[in-house]
């Protein structure tokens, strides 16, 4: 027992060293494809640095929504790391604290609380940011339900962990359309939720075209950091949740040694570096969209999410 | 080769041809709309391929080399051959509907199809009640939706020919022994539907200057 909590632990660590990590990558590699330099793929650690030992200045008008949220957004990824499997094949201690429904609510909470927040200052772009990332948000909900009932309905459950063994059952259940479908559908989810290319730019500066940032514009110092941060972990751990649950849950400690669960950490962040390629040549190869073709865009993945309950559901 | 494994991938297939039955009814683009055409053609050759070798029949195998000719390769040859600007220079296509309604509508259809589907389901030996019966009249509803919503000749076009492939789709579960002179006279009407509607948009396009069949509807020229 004393280990299970100790490698639960071991995963908030991993998440939170390497989700900065994750995003320079990435960032990086966008670069590159465009043939330029790009930044050291250590850089979101030296901001993170940064942040941290500078000033925070708080607007006067602010609430206490305003000082609470960057707390709220960091730890909120944490908890979800609690709950799903990032370097273990099998349920750690707090597992079963929480189900996948449960784990996107405490997710969902974090991204409530920062649009509250971005309210909060009254500066002019803040709200439309909050409105914006609220408009995605909603549209982005019924896929998020779909995909967890068909996930469940498939698998019997709605712990991620018994998910996981479902598809890698046999050959043909990881061939099933609905599998398949489910894929495409979070994809696009993640694309949605993370803020990136076809509904939103993240490296964009242009305040009236921000969606995700900012919300984020009028944290300094410390507040940034953790927001920042947050954002990172956030993506991360959709990540971990779409490679490890659903799509390819190889690579992961089967048994209860920690030289095997060591072993999983570079093994789970391969799977994350192919996956950050596969979204480079995502990112690089579209255009971002109007505001209000978002809502054709988180249609295709309704659709999508629902042909795949379909084909399961009616399957014959 | 394994059979279960085959009907997995054959189902797979069945999926993806059912998404990209979305897609045509949904896309902006012309181009678009004949890509998931041609990826929708090909899914039904592979879907026929895999059933073929899942039940021994070689009338699937030729229904599915058939369709690998015909559907992805001669149809958007003749209709780049013809047509050209229309499908590589306009970019955006108007609908009658706008795209997140017509979704909606088209989720209730395939919905529809499935359930219509169960009566004839029931009529057939329990080896060949496949996903593929389902899906495939999804795909025909898909079709006439798109000929419904779309105003252009192209798109309109694309239409037909995806109820054409749903129907064949459901088709090749139903019955294995579809004798090949069928399936090749049904290409080739595909082909000379094509050739026709062709020349005709072409025509259309070379007196009215564009070929938005859905003003067509008013009787004088600048009436909506």
């Amino acid at each position: 027992m004393a280990e299970r909590v100790l490698f639960n632990l071991l995963q908030v660590a991993v998440v939170m060293a390497f989700a900065p990590l994750a995003s320079g990558v990435l960032a990086r590699l966008k670069e590159r494809v465009q043939s330029k330099r790009g930044p050291s793929v250590l850089q979101p650690y030296r901001d993170l640095w940064k942040l941290f030992h500078k000033d925070e200045a708080v607007s006067e008008d602010s609430t206490w929504i305003f000082r609470f949220t960057p707390y709220l957004v960091f730890v909120t990824p944490v908890f979800v790391v609690l709950l799903i499997p990032v370097l273990t094949s099998y349920p750690l201690a707090f597992a079963f604290m929480a189900d996948m429904v449960g784990a996107g609510f405490v997710l969902a909470l974090g991204g409530f609380f920062a649009a509250l927040a971005a309210v909060d200052t009254a500066n002019p772009y803040g709200p439309m940011g909050a409105s914006r990332t609220r408009m995605v948000g909603f549209l982005a909900e019924p896929v998020f339900v779909i995909v967890f009932f068909t996930v469940s309905y498939v698998a019997g459950s709605t712990i991620p962990y018994i998910v996981q063994k479902q598809w890698v059952a046999s050959a043909s259940n990881f061939f099933a359309p609905s599998h398949v479908l489910l894929m495409a559908a979070f994809v696009m989810l993640i694309l949605a939720e993370a803020g990136r290319i076809p509904v939103d730019s993240p490296e964009g500066h242009f305040e009236l075209a921000m969606i995700e940032e900012s919300k984020a514009l009028e944290y300094s110092g410390r507040g940034a950091a953790l927001m920042k941060w947050g954002g990172q972990m956030k993506f991360f751990v959709l990540m971990c949740v779409f490679l490890n649950v659903l799509v390819v849950p190889w690579g992961l400690a089967d048994s209860q040694s920690v030289a095997e669960v060591l072993l999983a950490i570079p093994l789970v962040l391969a799977k994350i570096f192919v996956f950050i390629l596969v979204l480079v040549v995502i990112e690089s190869s579209l255009a971002k969209l109007r505001l209000f073709r978002i809502s054709e865009f988180l249609g295709a993945a309704f659709i999508t999410a629902v042909a795949a309950m379909i084909t399961r559901v009616f399957a014959f | 080769m394994d059979p279960t494994l085959l009907l997995a991938v054959n189902a797979l297939a069945g999926g993806l041809f059912l998404l990209c039955a979305f897609g045509i009814v949904t896309m902006r683009q012309v181009r678009g709309c004949l890509n998931l055409f041609i990826a929708q053609s090909l899914l039904l050759a592979a879907s026929a391929f895999l059933l073929g070798a899942a039940f021994d029949s070689w009338h699937l195998v030729g229904v599915g080399i058939v369709n690998l000719i015909a559907k992805p390769f001669v149809i958007p040859w003749i209709l780049r051959r013809m047509l050209h600007e229309e499908i590589y220079a306009r970019r955006e296509i108007d609908q009658a509907v706008n795209i997140p309604t017509s979704l909606l509508a088209a989720l209730a259809l395939v919905i529809l199809g499935y359930f219509l589907t169960l009566p004839i389901l029931e009529a057939l030996d329990p080896a060949s009640r496949l996903g593929n019966v389902a899906i495939g009249f999804a795909g025909l509803f898909l079709g006439a939706f798109t000929l419904a919503v779309r105003r252009e000749a192209v798109p309109l076009l694309i239409g037909v020919l995806a109820m054409e492939n749903g129907a064949f789709f459901a088709g090749i579960a139903m019955s294995r022994n579809l004798p090949f002179i069928v399936e090749l006279a049904i290409a080739s009407d595909g082909l000379i539907l094509v050739f026709v509607v062709g020349v005709l948009t072409r025509m259309l396009h070379r007196r009215v200057g564009s070929t938005d069949v859905g003003a067509l509807a008013a009787l004088k020229e600048g009436e909506p």
